[in-house]
């Protein structure tokens, strides 16, 4: 869950909040800024969310835990590579490039569709989307050497 | 004279290079002292020769393409900036066979100009729409839709029409346009072409819609993953609004239409109309019953209407031109043109617009120029991770609506997924059996406990154990799914399932020596 540890800081969900005037409807924008500013959303965000919109910790957290975004903690984006393990990318070896790309140690994380498929398989690399990707390329951009 | 030399910004040209390629051209012609401006349009579609560069000569644009960074310098000792000689040059862009046999409607402008470029926007035809909409009543705009026979491009094709009429049926009140831009299906992504090539027309299209229905504000809910289509639709709103065409006082007409951006958070079900509502409201991505229907009470209970980004991108085409010529495009209940997406394991991936009607054959073979990788066809995938898997025995089919859902098929977004004979037919419906399970948002057993049931039964079946009983567990399975899902995750999930095995039992009953997955 995305509760890494319980920091006593909530000044950024408050500021969160209050950039969307805390309305509640801007819940799930207000998340997304958190976890985008540290990395993922522990459990004193989830109650100075809940205090600043006013809802219950119990509807925050359920969003928490709904959304794949939300629910995991950033990873670390220079050596997470997000492999798009979709069909199309299937058909064009993605299930086997993201084995691969364990197999050097590389942390992947499944995305299903990146709107690439012509181009398939696709990667996202410290935000990017790269395409007809392949072990080498990854591993070199991740090596900082330009393909 | 500076020449213009257009370098795609497109999401599937970038990760192919394109930025590194402006940057080459940019401190080459520095370098050469050649007075270039480097436009940065959207793509033509034609993604499989992504970077494809486009060079304004005197007589008319020249492309040349796939541009890799260290041939820019060869492409300028060539003479590319007079359209000359080089192993790249694809000759004049649209005289592109590829190009040349679409039938581009609500692609009109895709690749043109710089996409956020409000002036050129206009000089392409842009605003002609909405003009002529502020003119009319609510009516005669509706009566253009449902002339046009305007079907919902994101999947369930519902006509058009009735969805505006119910809405504006409704009393006055608050009302809502809610445009769909989840696109979560894989294989498709005209949605994003349209959003990141031509932004403009979509809130063109909202307006019209807005006036039409009494709605006066808008929402449009783009996936997490779609970066830049986010960014691309947010600055349109921005300049849209300066230039008076959204806000309080819509083109000086004394009407109100406003738009805001909302981003999803990873989940595929919020395509699903009423869990996208939902997640509008902030709150967990869960499928509402129905009825009530959006139309009546939709986003915080209040009339909604909601569209696909391809529905409400054609709606300027239509009221520009009349619902009478979008319609006179098509085969049978399936009215104007459909953008096909190309992808998977096709040679020449891409968006295809063409009036419905056109065989699968002619998109996989004839536009695709068959698999990437040279080996024989074996299926493709129609319309999204919920559609039928096809055999090489059905490519004569027409894509069309009723045609397709005759064959066991589906059209869904237009997504055309290709795989060659290496595909493996059970680890793919192993495959739509997590997703489902990956997707689902919970709220009825069959799909939530199906799924899962589902994807370790296909595991045992590839596993090569107690297959022939397996099998039927699997139908039973999807027998309940179909029949007892609140919502089309898990009451479609067995058509692809239920497609493969049925077209390539061999890859399910011939597992004689197990594997393990
Ligand atoms: C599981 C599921 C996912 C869906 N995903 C999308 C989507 O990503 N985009 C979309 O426009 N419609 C999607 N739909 C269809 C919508 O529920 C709805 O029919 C559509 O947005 C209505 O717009 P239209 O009339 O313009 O097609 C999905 C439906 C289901 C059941
Ligand atoms: S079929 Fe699946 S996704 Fe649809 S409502 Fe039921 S549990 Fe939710
Ligand atoms: S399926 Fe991988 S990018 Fe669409």
């Amino acid at each position: 869950m995305a509760t890494p540890q319980s920091t006593t800081d909530t000044g950024l969900a408050i500021a969160a909040c209050a950039l969307h005037g805390n309305r509640p409807t801007a819940l799930l924008e207000v998340l997304h800024e958190i976890r985008a500013r540290r990395g993922g959303i522990d459990e004193s965000d989830l109650r100075a969310v809940a205090g600043a919109l006013n809802l219950s910790r119990a509807e925050v957290y359920g969003v928490v835990s709904f959304y794949g975004d939300l629910r995991v903690p950033a990873g670390d984006p220079a050596l997470e590579v997000r492999v798009c393990l979709a069909e199309a990318c299937r058909s064009r070896g993605a299930a086997e490039l993201a084995a691969e790309l364990e197999q050097h140690g590389v942390v992947v994380a499944p995305v299903y569709c990146l709107g690439n498929c012509a181009l398939a398989p696709a990667v996202v690399q410290d935000g990017v989307v790269h395409g007809r990707a392949d072990a080498a390329s990854v591993l070199a951009r991740i090596a900082g050497v330009p393909a | 004279m500076t020449i213009r030399v257009f370098v795609p910004r497109d999401t599937a040209a970038v990760s192919v290079g394109a930025d590194r390629v402006a940057a080459a051209i940019s401190a080459e012609a520095e370098r050469r002292g050649a007075a270039v401006e480097i436009v940065r349009n959207g793509s033509r579609g034609l993604l499989w020769l992504e970077p494809l560069v486009e060079v304004e000569t005197t007589a008319g644009r020249v492309a040349y393409g796939p541009v890799v960074p260290r041939d820019v310098s060869s492409l300028f000792e060539a003479g590319w900036l007079e359209g000359g000689a080089h192993a790249m040059r694809l000759g004049p862009t649209e005289e592109i066979v590829w190009l040349r046999e679409q039938t581009r409607l609500t692609f009109a402008r895709l690749g043109l100009e710089d996409p956020l470029d409000l002036a050129a926007y206009e000089r392409l035809g842009g605003l002609v729409a909405l003009r002529c909409a502020l003119d009319l009543d609510s009516r005669a705009i509706i009566a253009e839709i449902e002339a046009s026979g305007l079907r919902g491009r994101g999947g369930a094709a519902f006509p058009a029409h009735i969805k505006w009429r119910t809405v504006a049926e409704q009393p006055a009140g608050q009302k809502y346009v809610c445009c769909n831009a989840d696109e979560g299906d894989s294989g498709t992504f005209a949605d994003r072409m349209l959003m990141e090539g031509d932004p403009f027309a979509l809130l063109e299209g909202m307006v019209i819609s807005g006036l039409a229905t009494g709605a006066d504000a808008g929402f449009i809910y783009i996936r997490s993953e779609y970066p830049a289509a986010i960014a691309t639709m947010s600055e349109a709103v921005r300049r849209f609004t300066a230039a008076g065409w959204l806000g309080a006082d819509v083109g000086g007409s004394g009407r109100r239409f406003s738009v805001e951006i909302r981003r999803g958070a990873g989940a595929y079900i919020c395509g699903e109309e009423s869990a996208m509502l939902e997640s509008l409201e902030g709150k967990r991505g869960t499928v509402r019953a129905k009825p009530p229907i959006p139309a009546i009470a939709g986003l915080f209970g209040r009339p909604t209407l909601v569209h696909n980004v391809l529905s409400l991108g054609t709606v300027p085409w239509i009221i520009a031109h009349g619902g009478v010529a979008y319609a006179a495009h098509g085969s049978g209940r399936s009215r104007g043109t459909q953008a096909f997406q190309l992808g998977g394991n096709v040679r020449r991936g891409g968006l295809v617009e063409l009036p419905f009607g056109a065989s699968i054959d002619r998109l996989v073979n004839g536009f695709g120029g068959g698999t990437a990788s040279g080996r024989p066809f074996r299926t493709a995938q129609l319309g999204g991770p919920l559609g039928a898997y096809v055999d090489a025995a059905m490519l004569g089919l027409p894509m069309d609506y009723e045609a397709l859902a005759a064959a066991g098929a589906m059209l869904g977004h237009g997504g055309i997924v290709v795989f060659d004979d290496s595909v493996d037919m059970a680890k793919m419906a192993k495959f739509a059996f997590e997703f489902c399970a990956h997707e689902s948002c919970g709220k009825c057993t069959p799909c939530r406990i199906g799924s899962v049931r589902g994807a370790e039964t296909v595991g045992e079946i590839i596993a090569g154990r107690d297959v022939a009983a397996n099998l039927a567990l699997v139908e039973d399975l999807c027998e309940v799914m179909t029949d007892a899902s609140l919502c089309a995750m898990g009451g479609l999930t067995p058509m692809p399932v239920r497609s493969a095995i049925r077209l390539f039992g061999e890859d399910f009953a011939d597992r004689l020596h197990g594997e393990t997955v």
